[in-house]
């Protein structure tokens, strides 16, 4: 190398250094099919989901007729040759604990979002949506657990004429299930909220606009998107909840009009969760029975869910 | 193109020399029609030019007309947009870098590339500065590797007491000239600016420049700046682009109008909408 | 109609001015009596709102640990469960099932949750189908019930083609892939947080697109990713609908191991106390929960201060 300019840091080695791939991109591609791997899982798992679910519900549609599942009023499996596969008590059951739950859920969650959005002083934001977060976190069985033993007596004594004959009651559980959703309606509903642009509210308060008016004329219709997500999110939540249920609501299979809180009943879930805790033999009808009916729970909130997302998406594409 | 066959295609030093700062026997980049599209639309029309080995080569012109677009075509950071899509050739020394077996990764180890906002990692100056050799594998003295890396860029004084110590805690100045430290640290041969110091007080901007001035020694220097007597103060070479637009106004892309010398572009332009732009009349 | 000062004022100019006054007076001054109750009423019904549900959860833990309280002891933590001694049973084999049941559940969600986030958002090109397919997907599966988990469990890992039996380590992939999803989005959001310009320096370095994320991405996000994990594990912990599903139930009174024999998880025994009907074993679930509120808690605390300290500010 005669001449001296290749002394200069800027001139010397890397003018060797070649353009073409010369780098392990081997590698790079390796552990981009590692990723990509466990991105795919989900996939894999939602399949499983599926075929897992599809399977037996095949093997106990050739039992029992469509029908008779669907549209019968008669819940008694694993009776042997008395059983009888309509899926309606459970399935009315499982509304009745939602209707309950979302009329405490969606009234205290919707005002505290408007609360949390509109009139909260910042710093009452950063201390009150943790403690919604940690009510969010605590276990379902605590909240079974509180309700069988604390909100039931306490309903008992504060409605002492309706007939409180069992312990357990849909109501009691629904009120429960709608305290643990609680955190879902406020934090999406006020994400909904404050992704209102302030230009909105802004003119309308040059309007002279008051808070209140602002707060229900302009922020919640163009929030509403969000809010109807929230409240189907709720409603997924509360049909696939299982251990407050499981605990409070008792395991009496019958059909109850969504007003008779006092009655003890059986819903989907826990139908699934107290038949399959005994170890019960494959392919057996009881089996297959908690899969047909683990389908329909699926179907249901799979639904619910792909509505909300398409509903948040609406809200995002306007104001985003 | 040329180096048919060639896998690696490699530069002989010996056939690099510098006589005069202007004189332009050495080509580092020949751009030939190149045009760059994001998706459809087109960014960038069909520029064609030279620029020089060991000189500062600014292009100038007004916001939205290409010249940031063109300056990461040198060394395919475009290929991080996604649509984004280069046409023409961009010839380094002798080889096409938009050639399919060039690997844009290495490209980069010989361009470096100083952007607008400083951005240093959020890690120690040190590490800031060795961050870049180690990713190429370097084996030498990494200590000594930082320390002359850090006084070519005039920081070394001003840092040798906290190498350790993030480097968010710098002033913006510093810390631009932290990146430039870094993208010298890795030896290139070109350092691509793009607006280096818009978002840097005058004091830093004039350290800065007598930076680029010192660096022109050892280094060629693309600059992207919007600042016309920066680029008449530092520049040896001037392109100026401006924006076109087609018949019904719908869509809009940068053209290179004029280059040449930065005393010709700014006392003696050819175009008249050059000469109408540097005295501030246009753009 | 133009008037100037010096033409007297008609009646009719006159009103004008008055009711214009008696507009700004409405405007400026005191509101309709109305508009008044609105806006105390409005927000202290809100306000309302918010303390019921505040005193939902304040009433909740002062209950537990009212009813707990007498059997926060040693034996609580210490002892196996017994159906016939309320008094000094404990929750031994089910807080040591929980541990193993957890490590397996991380051991699991780091690898798969964080290297899905970085594929989403580092790698995969929104343009392909599949790509997003996968996103949607992840969003749905973070609604599916997780007794919907358990069902797989149980056909899927327990039975069917993993055919685990009912070992901890079934209950652990259970619990992690009902998780995932929880990783998956924090993790991305954190990996999503680090600003482009930090890539993009590293890329104009020469540094390949690995050497970008693993040493300037990945460790600028790592507080956020480390506290979306432990979000994702105090919802492990406290799951016990899958856990009834795929052999957690079952009364242990030994203490379980990962792979073999049968275990219990903490919230499956406060279940299982909980359904019986005398008061002791009621009160005996009570005291559990305030061991797992605890744990939930102390992590949750540890997440919020690990937020705080290390999260990088851009």
């Amino acid at each position: 190398m005669p001449t001296s300019t290749t002394d200069a840091p800027g001139a010397g080695a890397s003018q060797r250094r070649p353009l073409g791939a010369s780098s392990p991109r081997y590698g790079e591609r390796i552990i981009k099919a590692f990723l990509a791997l466990c991105a795919g899982l989900s996939v894999v798992v939602t399949i499983a989901i599926v075929i897992s679910l599809v399977a037996p519900t095949i093997g106990f549609f050739q039992k029992v007729p469509i029908t008779e599942f669907l549209f019968g009023t008669k819940w008694s499996p694993g009776f042997g040759e008395q059983s009888s596969y309509g899926v309606l008590p459970t399935v009315v059951a499982t509304l009745d604990i939602v209707a309950v739950s979302l009329l405490v859920a969606v009234p205290i969650g919707l005002l505290s979002a408007f609360y949390l959005s509109e009139y909260a002083h910042p710093r009452v934001r950063r201390v009150v949506k943790p403690m919604l977060e940690v009510l969010g976190g605590i276990p379902t069985v605590a909240i079974g657990l509180f309700a069988l033993m604390f909100l039931r007596p306490l309903a008992a004594k504060l409605l002492p004429f309706l007939g409180w004959d069992s312990i357990f009651s849909f109501g009691v559980a629904g009120v429960a299930v709608g305290l643990m959703v609680v955190p879902l309606v406020s934090s999406v509903s006020e994400d909904a909220m404050r992704s209102v642009p302030r230009g909105l509210r802004e003119g309308a308060y040059a309007l002279g606009a008051s808070k209140m008016r602002v707060s229900v004329r302009v922020v919640f219709p163009a929030a509403i998107s969000g809010i109807v997500a929230a409240i189907v999110l709720a409603t997924s939540r509360a049909i696939g909840e299982t251990m407050v249920v499981l605990i409070a609501a008792g395991a009496t299979s019958q059909i109850v009009p969504p007003w008779d809180v006092t009655e003890p009943v059986q819903t989907m879930t826990a139908f699934i969760g107290s038949t399959a805790t005994g170890d019960i033999a494959t392919g057996t009808i009881t089996y297959n029975t908690i899969f047909a009916v683990g389908t329909l729970l699926f179907v249901m909130t799979l639904s619910m869910n792909m509505l909300a997302m398409h509903l948040v998406r609406r809200f995002r594409e306007v104001y985003e | 193109m040329d180096e048919s066959g060639a896998p690696a295609i490699q530069v002989d030093p010996s056939e690099l020399h510098t006589h005069g700062h202007i004189e332009h026997s050495k080509k580092v980049f020949e751009l030939n029609k190149v045009s760059v599209y994001y998706g459809d639309s087109k960014a960038v029309s069909d520029v064609s030019l030279d620029i020089y080995h060991r000189n500062i080569t600014a292009l100038i012109g007004p916001s939205g007309c290409g010249k940031s677009t063109l300056l990461r075509s040198l060394n395919r950071m475009n290929d991080l947009i996604p649509g984004a899509r280069v046409e023409g050739e961009v010839f380094y020394h002798e080889s096409n870098l938009y050639d399919r077996k060039v690997n844009p990764v290495q490209v980069r180890k010989l361009i470096g590339m100083v952007f607008q906002k400083p951005n240093p990692f959020p890690k120690s100056i040190y590490e800031n500065v060795a961050f870049g050799p180690k990713s190429l594998g370097m084996k030498d003295d990494m200590d000594d590797i930082v320390e002359q890396a850090l006084r070519d860029a005039a920081l070394w004084d001003e840092v040798k007491d906290r190498l350790h110590t993030n480097a968010y805690g710098m002033s913006g100045g510093q810390q631009q000239r932290l990146c430039i430290a870094r993208a010298i640290a890795t030896q290139p041969e070109v350092i691509l600016m793009d607006e280096p110091c818009s978002a840097l007080d005058p004091v830093s901007t004039g350290k800065i420049e007598d930076l680029m001035l010192e660096l022109k020694r050892n280094y060629s220097i693309v600059i992207v700046t919007h600042n016309m007597q920066q680029a008449a103060r530092v520049s040896d070479m001037t392109a100026l682009l401006m924006v076109e637009l087609d018949s019904d106004e719908h869509n809009r892309w940068g053209e290179v109008i004029e280059y040449d010398d930065t005393n010709k572009i700014f006392t003696n332009p050819r175009d008249p909408r050059t000469d109408q732009y540097v005295s501030g009349r246009i753009g | 109609m133009v008037t100037n000062e010096k033409t007297p004022r008609t009646g009719r100019t006159r009103l004008a001015v008055a009711g214009a006054r008696a507009g700004s007076v409405s405007v400026f001054g005191k509101s309709s009596p109305g508009e008044r109750a609105g806006s105390v009423l409005f927000p202290a019904v809100l306000l309302l709102a918010l303390t019921l549900a505040l005193t939902g959860l304040a009433s909740l833990l002062v209950w537990s640990f009212v009813k707990g309280y007498p059997r926060l002891d040693a034996n609580l933590i210490f002892n196996a469960p017994s159906t016939l001694f309320p008094a000094t049973a404990g929750f031994r084999p089910a807080i040591l099932g929980t541990l193993y049941i957890i490590a397996g559940v991380i051991v699991l969600i780091v690898p798969l949750g964080v290297g899905a986030a970085i594929y989403l958002e580092e790698y995969a090109n929104r343009e392909r189908w599949y790509n997003r397919l996968i996103e949607l997907n992840i969003q749905n599966l973070a609604g599916v019930p997780s007794i919907v988990f358990g069902i797989l469990g149980l056909a899927f890992i327990v039975r069917g083609p993993l055919d685990l039996g009912f070992i901890a380590a079934s209950a652990s992939i259970t619990l992690a892939l009902l998780v995932l999803p929880t990783v998956i989005l924090a993790a991305r959001e954190a990996i999503r947080a680090v600003p482009p310009s930090i890539r993009e320096g590293s890329l104009a370095l020469g540094a390949t697109q690995w050497q970008t994320l693993s040493r300037q991405v990945l460790p600028a996000s790592t507080p956020g990713i480390l506290t979306g994990v432990i979000l994702a594990i105090s919802r492990a912990i406290g799951e016990a609908a899958p856990l009834l599903m795929i052999g957690a139930v079952t009364f242990v009174m030994f203490d379980p191991s990962f792979f073999s024999g049968g275990y219990t998880a903490l919230p499956v025994q406060i279940y299982n106390y909980a359904v019986r009907p005398q008061e002791e074993f009621r009160n005996l679930a009570a005291a559990g929960i305030i061991v797992m509120l605890a744990v939930l808690l102390l992590m949750n605390s540890f997440a919020v201060w690990l937020r705080n300290r290390y999260e990088q500010r851009w």
